[in-house]
């Protein structure tokens, strides 16, 4: 298959909790049904790869996790999604509670139109944090983790948009890191990034996982195969095939997804 | 495949061309025709209020002799109706813009709202001299005082506020508020700390710019019965008073009495000119310094 598979993901088959089980969901955008009975469990403290062809509802699913979705008009669910035990579509959730368990990043890096320092203060500010002391702290933190501190420790009242576009997307992580998730969607974080942010943003993932839960969908299988333990194959609205990413990637149970793979669609 | 004849004569090419140069030519020409007539007013206000504007005629009262006469009392009126302008329009105006961005669910209510909002910018001035006289002036009984004006003039320049505050808030793009609402942010949230301070700016310019024609317009003062001719400058903003416009439309009515009466109104007219300029001047600034944000 020529895909790279390391010694740690093969441990990865390890089982671990589950953190977010999705249950018999589907989506209507209007009358157009986007998702068809998607029945996946995320497990916790490892990163799960979404790919498939363009259009086969990888965002979509992705933004349902958070609720994001439903920021589009005219969206419709049926079926459930637990996190925690609990159905985040009944009213035991409050969505703006659960988009701080759950953040995201999104595939064009978008920070604030303000300064670096207060990109990342953004998310404890909004929650009530407003000690110096401790957001400083925070702000220090979640830079480091998300690999950006040494570049922007000096200049931390700059306008963020003075960053490069790996820098600015790695701010977004770091932003997201700030308001200590559980769970980080990122929707094809590095598609608009160059080769090298993206193997610093691939790294870093590496290393989030230890302490985060990841779900990343991408269009790059090589990148799927190369940071992920689980990998979800969507294909039309449907989830073709789900597994552990070796096996996905050397032993496809289904033809389709040996197809798309092998590179002859997609 | 055959060829056709299409190889363009030299008739025809120099047609083309000269239509083109043509059209050109009268482009320019109507451009040019509306800085003559503005260089015309321009230059026939300045010669006729040569010599008249000095300092006691800013910092004078009224007065019957056009010699002793002084605008201090408009000035103080035209600043009074700013100061009641500016508030209830900003407020309101950004309310009702955020409202509309934010809130409501596109559909036949809001497209109602919108539809208002919108004719109410081609309302004749008048008419909202009428609306003044009768709730502000009559029935509330501010009588002529700078409120009553002040608060006509708001409705008259709201739609502006609106319209334009509605523009800068939807000019910000959506990604900034995902990013806001992805961590978890409340609406109110998003709104105070992303999509208002990224708006401001487009805001700010809707407002100068409303403020400058609120304090232009005639018509709603005449009819919500600003004396012509005041004495006293105004203590309060329940006093009566007078403004910059009215003052000009006194003085050029009467010019045909008193000839000098035609000169004041000329300096009137200018220093209403520099206020205005200012203030446009300002929106301008505002809008390019904050333009390379994105």
């Amino acid at each position: 298959m020529g895909v790279m598979i390391d010694r740690e993901q093969r441990m990865a088959g390890e089982a671990t909790g589950t953190v977010i089980e999705v249950r018999g969901l589907n989506l209507w955008y209007g009358d157009v049904q986007a998702l068809h009975d998607i029945c996946m469990s995320i497990p916790k403290n490892r990163v799960t790869a979404i790919i498939g062809p363009s259009g086969c509802g990888k965002s979509t699913f992705i933004k349902t996790l958070n609720r994001m979705v439903e920021l589009s008009p005219l969206v419709r669910t049926t079926g459930e999604i637990l996190y925690d035990g609990r159905d985040i579509f009944n009213k035991s959730w409050n969505v703006e509670e659960l988009r701080t368990k759950i953040g995201m990043v999104f595939q064009k890096p978008n920070p604030f139109p303000k300064s670096i320092y207060e990109n990342v203060a953004y998310g404890p500010r909004i929650h009530g944090i407003r000690k110096k002391a401790i957001l400083d702290d925070i702000v220090e933190r979640s830079l480091r983790a998300a690999a950006l501190w040494d570049e922007v420790k000096d200049r931390l009242k700059e306008n963020a948009y003075g960053l490069s576009g790996g820098q600015q997307q790695r701010l977004c992580i770091a932003r997201t890191l700030a308001i200590e998730p559980d769970v980080i969607l990122m929707d094809e974080p590095t598609s608009a990034l160059d080769p090298i942010s993206t193997l610093k943003i691939e790294a870093m993932i590496g290393e989030l996982k230890k302490e985060y839960t990841i779900v990343i969908v991408t269009h790059n299988m090589q990148q799927a195969a190369r940071i992920s333990d689980r990998t979800a194959f969507f294909l039309n609205g449907y989830i073709e095939e789900y597994d552990d990413t070796i096996t996905l990637f050397s032993m496809p149970k289904s033809e389709k997804t040996e197809d798309y793979i092998s590179g002859r669609f997609g | 495949m055959e060829r056709q004849e299409t190889a363009p004569s030299g008739r025809r090419i120099r047609l083309r061309l000269g239509l083109n140069r043509a059209a050109k030519g009268l482009f320019f020409l109507s451009a040019v025709f509306a800085l003559v007539v503005l260089a015309v007013l321009i230059i026939q206000i300045l010669v006729q209020s040569a010599g008249w504007i000095d300092w006691p005629f800013l910092t004078g009262k009224l007065s019957l002799d056009p010699e002793r006469a002084g605008i201090l009392g408009a000035i103080v009126g035209t600043f009074g109706l700013m100061l009641v302008v500016a508030p209830v329009t900003m407020v309101l105006g950004v309310s009702t813009a955020l409202y509309l961005e934010e809130y409501a669910k596109p559909g036949r209510f809001r497209s109602f709202i919108q539809t208002n909002i919108s004719n109410l910018a081609g309302v004749p001035s008048v008419i909202f001299g009428l609306l003044g006289l009768t709730v502000f002036g009559r029935a509330l009984g501010l009588g002529s005082s700078m409120l009553a004006g002040g608060l006509t003039m708001s409705l008259l320049v709201l739609p502006i506020v609106v319209v334009s505050s509605q523009e800068a808030i939807r000019a910000v793009p959506a990604y900034l508020r995902e990013a806001s609402y992805g961590m978890g942010a409340t609406k109110w949230q998003t709104i105070r700390r992303v999509v208002l301070p990224a708006s401001l700016p487009g805001i700010m310019t809707g407002f100068i710019l409303s403020l400058s024609r609120a304090i232009g317009e005639t018509a709603p003062l005449v009819v919500l019965g600003i004396p012509v001719l005041l004495m006293p400058i105004p203590d309060s903003l329940l006093d009566d008073f007078t403004a910059l416009p009215i003052q000009i439309y006194y003085w050029t009515l009467d010019a045909v009495l008193v000839k000098e009466y035609a000169n004041l109104a000329a300096a009137t007219i200018v220093v209403l000119l520099v206020l205005l300029f200012v203030l446009n001047a300002a929106a301008i600034l505002i809008r390019n310094t904050f333009q390379k944000r994105y």
